[in-house]
């Protein structure tokens, strides 16, 4: 196992996270600090308890959820893409090391810097509502997963995007309308039957569901349902990102 | 002499459909000066980029130090350091942490004696704190180089180095080529500057549409293709050839001024003192002579002339 390796992408993207502090934390606290106040205190006023807990209380874990999958995504997205565009990942591709080193590398930090985002929009959070957690092992479990296999699906899109713009569409087009659809801001199960049963395709449905019972022991599918499904999402990114490196795939000519 | 590199039948298709490498067969010796000569697209670089891993290669294998580069490509990689033809760096990066990057990358832990060294002999010390895309084009193509000496290399790629740079770095190169090679490093070059190869290789290597077409010692390619000729100074003007000397295929230049010969270094019997005879007898004299070895750019480009 080459350490040096991975201590120094590792490192390498962190300290690209603290050249753009402003972009990467700064920008997400404010916008979350912003639903709060249009969701939590304009909406949620109006909005009587969900299954015994406040609106804004509620809407906690899907903020999270929603910071943590788009800044997931487009960190690790471009932590690959730039030195793929600039041309520098020759370096990368002749070195020493191995698939899981690189991953161990660039999604790490990616993921990394999601939990520390993740934490800090928690504490915000708790600046305007009281926060209960009642499983703590398990909402850091579900953030690490969720931080982990979001970053690999995202270092997939920075490996296949040939452009800024395929780049940006996909956590715009594709992973903002699943968080939004995916019951963060309310439960799947105040949607019609046919809605409800639409929800159950959307994979981000299940990640604040299980993220949402580690806070309040309430969920809309059921705990062990939750984390199959983000197993099996972080698996099948593991595959692609295997063949990607076995054949060369947008890497190597 | 022990051969470090060893490169055999390798092809290479682009998913073009380019066949960019048709069957090279190399072997580079350790401690050895290589440059790799040939035109625009020749595959230069796509060689290069293969045993390097930037670039899958087709059919074939490559070995370092008897080691496979896909198999073992940890033990092939650490071993090799490449100076790419493309300025590609890191913008916002300083030099010292680019540089202690490539070393950390490429499995060793920090010498920062060593990066200091390599900073100093590329003349980058004083810019170490400087960002990357603050400096000059020939300042980045320095901190290229010190990025591929940063895990002390024992094979070294130079692909065209000198490619945009100003006499003081060309010279700071290749004193550092040199230095590198007595500290037996193996180092392989590519470059469009004839003479530059002339100066510093031992062997040297031509490549053209994807093939290898020779490899051969400097010296010996020199003496098997190099040509003299010798330029005849006549007192007077010469209006026309004499039948007499028709045999010598001499040419006529600076308005029949002067005569030239061409003769090959290799064959056992120059004919220059017959054509002197000759010369005489036809009565023609010549007020002074000189001799010229034709150069590896000569060589060179006729090589790379000849009909496929
Ligand atoms: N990724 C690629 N896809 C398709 N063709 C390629 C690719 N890379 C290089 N080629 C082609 O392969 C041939 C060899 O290219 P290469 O870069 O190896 O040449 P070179 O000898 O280094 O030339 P130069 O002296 O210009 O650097 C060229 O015709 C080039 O167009
Ligand atoms: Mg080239």
């Amino acid at each position: 196992m080459n350490l040096y390796a991975v201590k120094a992408i590792y490192t390498f993207e962190m300290a690209r996270a603290w050249r753009t502090v402003a972009q990467s934390i700064v920008s997400p606290v404010i916008s979350t600090s912003l639903y709060f106040i249009v969701f939590g205190a304009a909406i949620g006023s109006r909005i009587s308890q969900i299954e015994g807990v406040s609106y804004g209380a509620f809407i906690v874990p899907g903020l999270v959820m929603l910071s943590l999958l788009t800044q997931s995504v487009m960190n690790a997205s471009f932590g690959i893409y730039f030195p793929k565009f600039t041309g520098t990942i020759f370096e990368v591709l002749s070195a020493p090391v191995s698939v899981g080193e690189i991953l161990l590398g660039y999604v790490g930090a990616a993921a990394s810097k999601s939990i520390i985002l993740g934490a800090i929009i928690l504490l915000t959070a708790g600046l305007f509502v009281p926060l209960r957690i009642a499983h703590p092992f398990w909402m850091v479990a579900f953030l690490l997963l969720t931080a982990t296999s979001f970053s690999l699906f995202g270092f997939i899109l920075g490996v296949w995007a040939d452009g800024f713009e395929k780049l940006q569409i996909v956590p715009l087009l594709i992973i903002t309308p699943l968080t939004f659809l995916g019951g963060s801001f309310y439960s799947i199960k105040v949607l019609p039957p046919f809605w409800q049963t639409v929800s159950l395709f959307n994979p981000v449905v299940y990640l604040v569901s299980g993220f949402r019972w580690s806070f309040y022991e309430i969920s809309d599918v059921s705990v062990g349902i939750s984390l199959a499904m983000t197993a099996v999402f972080l698996t099948a990114c593991l595959v692609i990102i295997w063949w990607i490196f076995k054949t060369g795939y947008k890497l190597k000519s | 002499m022990e051969s470090i590199l060893s490169v055999s039948n390798l092809s290479k298709t682009y998913a073009s459909g380019f066949k960019a490498l048709k069957g090279i067969n190399l072997e580079i010796r350790k401690g050895e000066i290589l440059a790799l000569l040939g035109p625009n697209g020749a595959g230069k670089t796509t060689l290069i980029s293969i045993i390097c891993g930037i670039v899958n290669a087709g059919e074939g294998t490559v070995t370092v130090a008897g080691h496979d580069i896909r198999k073992d490509f940890r033990v092939t990689r650490a071993m090799i350091g490449l100076v790419p033809q493309e300025l590609t760096t890191d913008a916002f990066e300083t030099v010292w942490a680019t540089v202690n990057f490539s070393r950390g990358l490429f499995g060793l832990p920090a010498n920062p004696e060593h990066v200091t060294r390599v900073l100093k002999d590329l003349s980058l010390w004083e810019k170490k704190d400087s960002k990357i895309r603050t400096l000059s084009g020939g300042m980045k193509r320095r901190v290229l180089i010190a990025k591929a000496l940063a895990h002390e290399p024992q094979i070294l790629f130079l692909d065209e180095p000198t490619a945009g740079v100003d006499v003081q770095l060309r010279q700071d190169m290749w004193n550092i080529v040199r230095r590198l090679r007595e500290a037996g490093v193996t180092i392989i070059l590519t470059t469009h500057y004839i003479e530059e190869a002339e100066e510093m290789a031992d062997r040297i290597g031509i490549i053209n549409h994807g093939e290898l077409i020779l490899v051969e010692d400097k010296h010996e390619l020199m003496r098997k293709l190099g040509k003299k000729q010798l330029t005849l100074h006549l007192h007077d003007r010469l209006e026309e050839m004499p039948a007499s000397l028709s045999a010598y295929r001499l040419e006529r230049t600076n308005g029949g001024n002067d005569l030239v010969y061409t003769y090959d270094t290799q064959s056992e019997r120059t004919g220059i003192t017959a054509l002197l005879r000759d010369l005489n007898d036809a009565g023609i004299r010549f007020k002074d002579l000189q001799t010229k070895q034709s150069s590896l750019e000569d060589i060179f480009v006729n090589l790379v002339k000849r009909p496929q």
